[in-house]
């Protein structure tokens, strides 16, 4: 067949061109019909929240900054005060400015504020669970990934637990171990550390499962079991990832810490919400401010340890 | 195969062509160690810090069986009180799961007056008569006597038998226990399952079989007059007391909704400050600055703390958690969208920009199509994340399942309803997985990770 042949069964420019203007015209009518659903849908979804919500949107806007009346303080030393725990002369006996309370003596007259007490309590239960976490998730991204586990059994197993610990809500874990163990920080640690185990463990095992196997077949070319070939062949390859993995999620951990904190799991959260629900102006400032300027130092800190380790390279803010 | 030798001229030739291998500087070969050790040092503190060997060893464990045998079981507490005239009378908690009066099959009057209670088959079961109460387990009968002051325990006491001062306690495993003093006896016996799940006590169609239950809807005489059968067993079923099916749904819903109006509204809201906030398509170096350190702003004030002031704002419901996820999601999103901008390829931009195309049609046609995949990914992972997240976020009331949730784990009581709801929320979370990876690879073909 030569091309000659072929010429009168090619379509003409008209039938190209309207071939085009139906698909075009399909397309259309497809994103048109999306867009409705999606309309139908918030509007409904914004009427059943605000139906079912304690005080409604429009009643409330006017007073939507009330809370501005109790959280400005009169006295704008008294965040400083608040902050690192200096007797303030608005004290009158109430809780609202008894800042020099809540010092942590360490060493005579040498104190920790309060707050910032609070705060390493916090950042260590994230940094804590992130290593914890970092050391159950490696060998269990190895059992998961296709190039080192050819068993497809366990490999199932250890997705199918992967995706269950990132799914299980923490603050029933949270809720669990406080019940055993008393309520306290201690509870936080084991539910964000479960939490991540799962989430670094998917995110590891994509990374295993798309290195150069090349170095793995010159370790098997020699001999060596399993274990020498993830340390060898393996690790080499994946631990920059690994570590800027661990680094985005210990900024995740941070934030979620101080949520869990919140419920019931003791540091910088429970102290805010507290201040909060109780109208503490200058105490709701001086915590607001200090978790502010912690969660944008973690963040700057572990954004410059990881252009370090892994170049610029664009991250998913992955939960 | 012959040895290889290196003769010392060759190993110095071969030591000065891989300098990189055999002069490493400090850092390189110690620096594994020193991370090591640091990370070892970092966790002794931290068992200095949160103290554990005093929580570990204070720990109660015997409260995790409990609490997870509780998960999937419920328990009938029967009480044997002993009448001064000789006479056992049987009493059951007011609100026990098998309704008013009732007359187990597993609690059997003698004909001498005496109650025989199985707790276990025929293994394990107790009987209750005036002067003494024998308690048959692992093979043996004890005979408990309680005719004098204190409840006596009749020969050698068995290990899962605990005598004190005015009462004995008998363990018998996850079927249940039996404490035993002078005028009453107390049984706990354990049922597999979940208890009243479709029918709570209160009404008409609690303990029939299925059948029957069926039956009455199909065909039955109405039981309340002025509403059909099917109405009536709907409406059991959505406010059964003891599982608030109606409510635990509700809330359930809530909190996707929240999830879903938070992300969508973000996303909406993100899409043109992120066109401002990118370098390449905004040159205004002010600007750009100040919308992406907005950005941070929302991101870092975090979304706990909007949640807690919208609550306050709006009072506990929904909308004070979907404020939280929208204010956030607003600077997430933003983020990745600006930076995701700050990554196209320029040359689609110039070529519609060369035909004359105005600013609006140059980014309809020349930025937007790149973008769109990188958009939408971003935002369905978002979508996904803030489900679990608004969970969390209800707990400290802004609406959602979350509170409910804390609510049954804080009274210690109803780790049965937490189960259920922990349930739901897998199933939510699971469907909310599959369907934006569904719905990601729909959009963007198959390959669709970044």
């Amino acid at each position: 067949m030569t091309i000659a042949d072929m010429q009168p069964q090619m379509p003409s420019t008209k039938d190209i061109g309207q071939a085009w203007g139906r698909m075009v015209a399909k397309r259309r009518l497809y994103t048109l019909i999306g867009l409705a659903i999606l309309l139908v849908a918030v509007v409904s979804s914004m009427r059943f929240a605000d139906e079912s919500n304690a005080g409604h949107f429009f009643e409330r806007l006017p007073h939507l900054f009330d809370f501005l009346s109790w959280l400005i303080p009169k006295d704008w030393t008294d965040v400083w005060r608040a902050l690192f725990d200096i007797a303030s002369p608005n004290d009158r006996g109430g809780e609202e400015f008894n800042f020099f309370k809540g010092r942590v003596y360490v060493w005579g007259d040498f104190y920790i504020p309060e707050y910032f007490e609070l705060m390493i309590i916090t950042i260590n239960v994230a940094l804590v669970s992130t290593i914890v976490a970092f050391i159950f998730a490696v060998p269990l991204s190895f059992l998961a990934a296709r190039n080192f586990t050819p068993a497809w059994p366990i490999r199932i197993v250890a997705k199918r637990v992967m995706e269950f610990l990132r799914a299980f809500p923490e603050i029933v874990i949270a809720g669990l171990f406080s019940a055993i163990l008393s309520i306290g920080p201690v509870a936080a640690i084991i539910a964000v550390t479960l939490h991540t185990i799962g989430a670094l463990g998917k995110l590891f095992y994509e990374v295993v499962e798309n290195i150069d196997m090349k170095p793995d077949e010159g370790m098997r070319a020699v001999g060596a079991n399993w274990f020498e070939r993830v340390r060898f062949a393996a690790m080499p390859q994946v631990l920059p990832n690994f570590t800027s993995y661990a680094l985005l999620r210990l900024e995740i951990n941070v934030r979620a810490s101080t949520i869990i904190g919140a419920v019931g799991g003791g540091g910088i959260g429970e102290e805010l919400k507290l201040s909060i629900s109780r109208g503490f102006g200058a105490k709701t400032i001086a915590l607001m401010l200090l978790l502010f300027v912690t969660i944008v130092a973690v963040d700057q800190f572990s954004a410059w340890l990881r252009r370090r380790l892994v170049g610029e390279h664009a991250f998913l803010l992955q939960h | 195969m012959t040895t290889m030798t290196i003769n010392a001229s060759r190993r110095e030739e071969i030591e000065a062509r891989y300098p990189e291998y055999f002069h490493r500087s400090f850092r390189q070969r110690f620096g594994g160690l020193m991370i090591l050790t640091g990370m070892l040092l970092y966790g002794l503190y931290a068992v200095w810090f949160f103290d554990l060997p005093r929580l570990l060893s204070e720990a109660r464990w015997e409260r995790v069986g409990i609490y997870l045998s509780q998960w999937v079981s419920y328990d009938v507490q029967p009480e044997f009180r002993i009448q001064d005239d000789g006479t056992i009378q049987t009493r059951y908690p007011r609100f026990s799961p098998l309704g008013e009066d009732p007359h187990p099959d597993w609690v059997v009057r003698n004909p001498d007056g005496s109650v025989t209670i199985t707790v276990r088959g025929t293994s394990r079961t107790v009987t209750v008569s005036k002067t003494e109460t024998i308690v048959t387990a692992h093979g043996i009968s004890v005979p408990v006597e309680v005719s004098s002051g204190a409840p006596k325990v009749i020969g050698e006491v068995p290990d899962w038998m605990t005598v004190y001062d005015d009462n004995v306690l008998a363990d018998l495993g996850f079927a249940g226990d039996v404490s035993i003093s002078v005028d009453r006896v107390k049984v706990r016996k354990r049922f597999l399952g979940w208890a009243n799940f479709v029918f709570d006590t209160q009404s008409p169609f609690f303990d029939k079989p299925a059948g029957e239950v069926i039956g009455l809807i199909l065909s039955g005489e109405r039981i309340e007059p002025d509403q059909s059968n099917l109405s009536l067993a709907w409406d059991n079923i959505w406010n059964n007391t003891a599982w608030q099916h109606g409510d635990v749904w509700t809330k359930l819903f809530q909190t996707i909704v929240m999830a879903f109006l938070g992300t969508l509204l973000g996303s909406l809201a993100a899409f043109p400050l992120a066109f401002a906030a990118a370098r390449n398509i905004t040159p205004n170096r002010l600007l750009n600055q100040i919308l992406k350190r907005f950005f941070d702003f929302l991101r870092s004030v975090d979304m706990l703390i909007w949640a807690l002031f919208l609550t306050r704002a709006f009072g506990p419901g929904p909308l004070a958690g979907s404020g939280a996820i929208f204010l956030t999601e607003t600077g997430t999103l933003g983020k990745l969208y600006s930076e995701g901008l700050e990554n196209i390829d320029d040359k689609p931009r110039e070529g519609v920009r060369s035909t004359g195309a105005s600013t609006a049609l140059v980014h309809r046609y020349g930025v937007v199509p790149q973008i769109m995949p990188v958009i939408v990914s971003q935002t369905l992972y978002q979508w996904e994340s803030n489900v679990r997240g608004a969970t969390i976020i209800g707990a400290v009331g802004a609406g959602g399942i979350g509170l409910k949730l804390w609510e049954a784990m804080r009274t210690n009581s109803n780790w049965e309803n937490v189960a259920y709801m922990v349930i739901l929320i897998l199933i939510v979370v699971f469907l909310f997985d599959a369907g934006s990876n569904a719905l990601r690879h729909r959009l963007m073909g198959t390959n669709a990770r970044h």
